[in-house]
């Protein structure tokens, strides 16, 4: 019993990784049909932004409210990682649409380039830049509809532009002089060290389960559960559900087709941020962080059909718990005493590069049987 | 895609074939052995390339997978190296055996110690291994984007296969070349580098004359047909299952070939050979030559690898935003690559921009129909 509450709480902790870091992707490629291969990156960025509030927060004004950096950089990754990928959106992705093995190449390249970019620029004006990304997109339209509608408009985009820039080197020099970690750039690794009450174990019926563990799991549920809110109940959910199901009738019914894709490709974005303070938990941060988990993500997302959340949290955990079973050997603890070739097979497989190969093997011929995926998309459609 | 095509004279490509031969044969004087070594495993991957160019540029399947079947053409040449040259070791098996307490040759190595058995093997296995996922692939009609993420999934199967396999194939440390012997002489010495560049050079061009043979005639038509519309080639009474089949498979063998000159050049193969990165770089050399242009992809081939070389020479951290910048640029604003543009309106229109040749006139509908253009 203890043993398969072990085995069922590793699994959950795996799959729970796995769903925060594909919750972004089922929503960008469920929704929107794109593929973003830089998801991995908006992870990664997300991952320093955990880094970066924990640097910042450890100055002396704020150092009272240290043990709560880990909540703030939750949404200040989502920010972060939301705002690239809308600024991804708004110059790629946006004249893509249509053909997605090209958005896959363009993605690449933007992956590429971001992972570069964490190496090659100290990430106080990284940061920097981020702020005058947020203002110079957010600040136009924060404008009353009054001024949007002047033909003077451009001016003020303009001006509002200039003054993010202004804002994002200031920013920049006062934290790259503040805190000399973030002010000279490096391609090492850096690790986030989890505030006090997340250290140690809880006991749970007589096991001990580590905290961060525990934290990851809680931010999974609660990004699940708020986006499952979110298209569900709310008037934009509706609206991206709409343009999802039928583009061209919703054009036409008067919702704005653009603005959809702005905010569902913002929020998958967003998501991978979340995601990426949960990975910084586990191990340390990395330009290639994110590129251990995209092939993964992909798999998640395929393997519970596109476009459907359950399938995609099942699909998660169903891995998890296949992974632990398989990488540690835990049907020999279960069964010990089974016939000596099919033990020395699960030996073969009983570490975690071989579980991945088992898995993946899985996987395809899963999808042998059910192309489209757990819960695949019902329609008549010849193509899709 | 544009149908027209630039038409030479015969006389400018007979004298680009007496250049073109006479710049191989004189390349290994000419060249200092560094470059020359370069110049040479450039050459071998412009192959994989070619592959890479026939399921993509022809058949619209992306492939992003093609490193399983390179790795495995060059784990086989290097197999056979390691197995003729190892009479001085312990029970006559490669070094490396020994760290990990192997004694025998795995049974699936035995075959290896015939050179005929491993000329074939380097092709036809990669092939059959295309094949036998290719068929499992394409069989569910699963395609386009779903196709790419599969084939990625499978790389990274193979690499953590590859990875983990010490006793097999030395793991993560992967198999030397360059020390071992072919022939009474050391692979990774400046004669035999000599003349595995001509090898390379003389198999890149029967390369390409083989898929310039592929693509010709009802075969071809058949692959283009697939890019273009599936389900219509379908209904016409064919079955898209078996030629994505077999381009697929003549991909993965052209991509064999490539990794065994490869690695015989560059002294080594390792699980690295099947990492994500390197078979998405193989994609952008094609889309930046030109895709569905044969020859694009191998002058795009050698060109990105020497840029890439002589960037990261002179600014190792520019090269990634190099390259970045190469995947946005060729899919928004050249996607048909340098040399699709040059062979269409590309040239025209830019003389057009700045009103150095008028632009023609004709009935829309001419303009529409590719038929009535030519």
């Amino acid at each position: 019993m203890e043993l398969l509450l072990d085995s069922l709480f590793n699994g959950v902790a795996i799959g729970s990784v796995l769903l925060v870091a594909a919750l972004g992707l089922a929503i960008v490629f469920g929704l929107m049909g794109v593929i973003n291969l830089a998801h991995g990156e908006l992870m990664m960025l997300g991952a320093y932004t955990t880094y970066v509030t924990q640097l910042i927060f450890k100055l002396p004004i704020l150092k009272p409210f240290y043990n709560s950096y880990i909540i703030v950089s939750i949404f200040l990754a989502f920010i972060v990682s939301g705002v690239v990928g809308i600024l991804l959106e708004k110059t790629i992705i946006r004249k893509l649409y249509g053909s997605p093995l090209e958005t896959l190449l363009a993605t690449w390249g933007v992956s590429l380039i971001l992972q570069q970019f964490v190496r090659s620029v100290p990430l106080a004006y990284g940061a920097g830049l981020v702020i005058s990304l947020i203002i110079g997109l957010f600040l136009p339209a924060s404008f009353p509809s009054k001024i949007k509608e002047s033909i003077n408009f451009k001016y003020f985009k303009f001006s509002s532009w200039i003054l993010a820039a202004l804002t994002g080197v200031l920013t920049g020099s006062i934290i790259s002089s503040t805190v000399s970690k973030l002010s000279r750039a490096s391609a090492r690794n850096v690790d986030v060290t989890a505030p006090s009450w997340m250290r140690g174990q809880v006991e749970i019926i007589g096991t001990a389960f580590p905290k961060t563990r525990l934290m990851i799991i809680v931010i999974t549920l609660i990004s699940v559960i708020a986006i499952t809110l979110f298209l569900n109940q709310s008037a934009w959910g509706m609206r991206i559900r709409a343009v999802t199901q039928n583009r061209q009738m919703s054009d036409c019914l008067g919702i704005s087709t653009e603005k959809v894709d702005i905010i569902t490709f913002g929020i998958g974005s967003g998501l991978a941020g979340v995601a990426g303070v949960a990975v910084s938990l586990l191990g340390s941060v990395g330009p290639n962080v994110g590129g251990n988990y995209i092939v993964g993500c992909f798999m998640v997302v395929v393997l519970g059909g596109v476009g459907n959340l359950l399938g995609t949290v099942l699909a998660s955990f169903g891995i998890g718990i296949m992974t632990d079973l398989i990488g540690a050997g835990r049907l020999l603890s279960i069964w010990p005493d089974m016939p000596i070739p099919l033990s020395n097979t699960i030996n073969f497989f009983a570490t975690t590069s071989m579980a991945r190969v088992m898995i993946f093997a899985l996987i395809v011929i899963f999808l042998q049987f059910k192309p489209t995926g757990l819960f695949p998309q019902k329609g008549r459609m010849v193509e899709n | 895609m544009s149908q027209s095509k630039i038409k030479f004279d015969k006389k400018i490509v007979l004298s680009f074939w007496i250049i073109l031969i006479a710049l191989i044969i004189a390349a290994p004087t000419i060249l200092p052995v560094f470059r020359l070594n370069l110049l040479g495993r450039y050459l071998s991957l412009s192959i994989v390339a070619l592959g890479v160019d026939l399921i993509w540029g022809y058949t619209g399947l992306l492939s992003l997978g093609q490193g399983i079947f390179f790795a495995l053409g060059g784990y086989c040449a290097a197999m056979y190296l390691q197995i003729t040259s190892s009479s001085e070791f312990p029970n006559n098996i490669p070094e490396f055996f020994a760290l990990y307490g192997v004694e025998k040759l795995p049974f699936f190595w035995e075959p290896f110690r015939s050179p005929a058995f491993t000329f074939f093997a380097i092709w036809i296995i990669p092939a059959l291994v295309a094949g036998l996922i290719g068929f499992l692939v394409f069989r569910n009609r699963i395609k386009g984007v779903y196709f790419s993420i599969l084939t990625q999934a499978s790389l990274l199967v193979f690499f953590n296969f590859f990875n983990g396999q010490q006793k097999l194939i030395n793991g993560t440390n992967g198999l030397k070349t360059d020390v071992t012997q072919l022939f009474g002489q050391m692979v990774g010495s400046e004669s035999m580098q000599r003349i595995f560049f001509w090898v390379t050079a003389i198999l890149v061009i029967g390369a390409w004359f083989f898929a310039k043979w592929v693509v010709k005639g009802r075969f071809g038509n058949i692959l283009i047909g697939i890019r273009d519309d599936e389900p219509r080639v379908r209904f016409t009474g064919y079955n898209p299952v078996i030629f994505k089949t077999i381009i697929f498979s003549i991909a993965g063998g052209l991509a064999g070939i490539s990794g065994a000159l490869y690695t015989v050049q560059s002294g080594i193969v390792s699980p690295q050979f099947m990492t994500v990165p390197f078979s998405i770089e193989m994609v952008i050399w094609v889309a930046v030559g030109g895709r569905g242009t044969l020859l694009g992809a191998i002058m795009g081939a050698v060109f990105i690898n020497y840029a890439k070389s002589l960037v990261s020479e002179a600014l190792p951290a520019s090269w990634m935003f190099i390259q970045g910048g190469l995947f946005i640029l060729v899919v928004t604003a050249l996607p048909e690559g340098v040399l699709g543009w040059i062979q269409g309106d590309g040239p025209r229109n830019l003389l057009q921009r700045f009103g150095l040749k008028r632009k023609i006139e004709t009935y829309p509908s001419l303009e529409i129909n590719n038929e009535a253009k030519k």
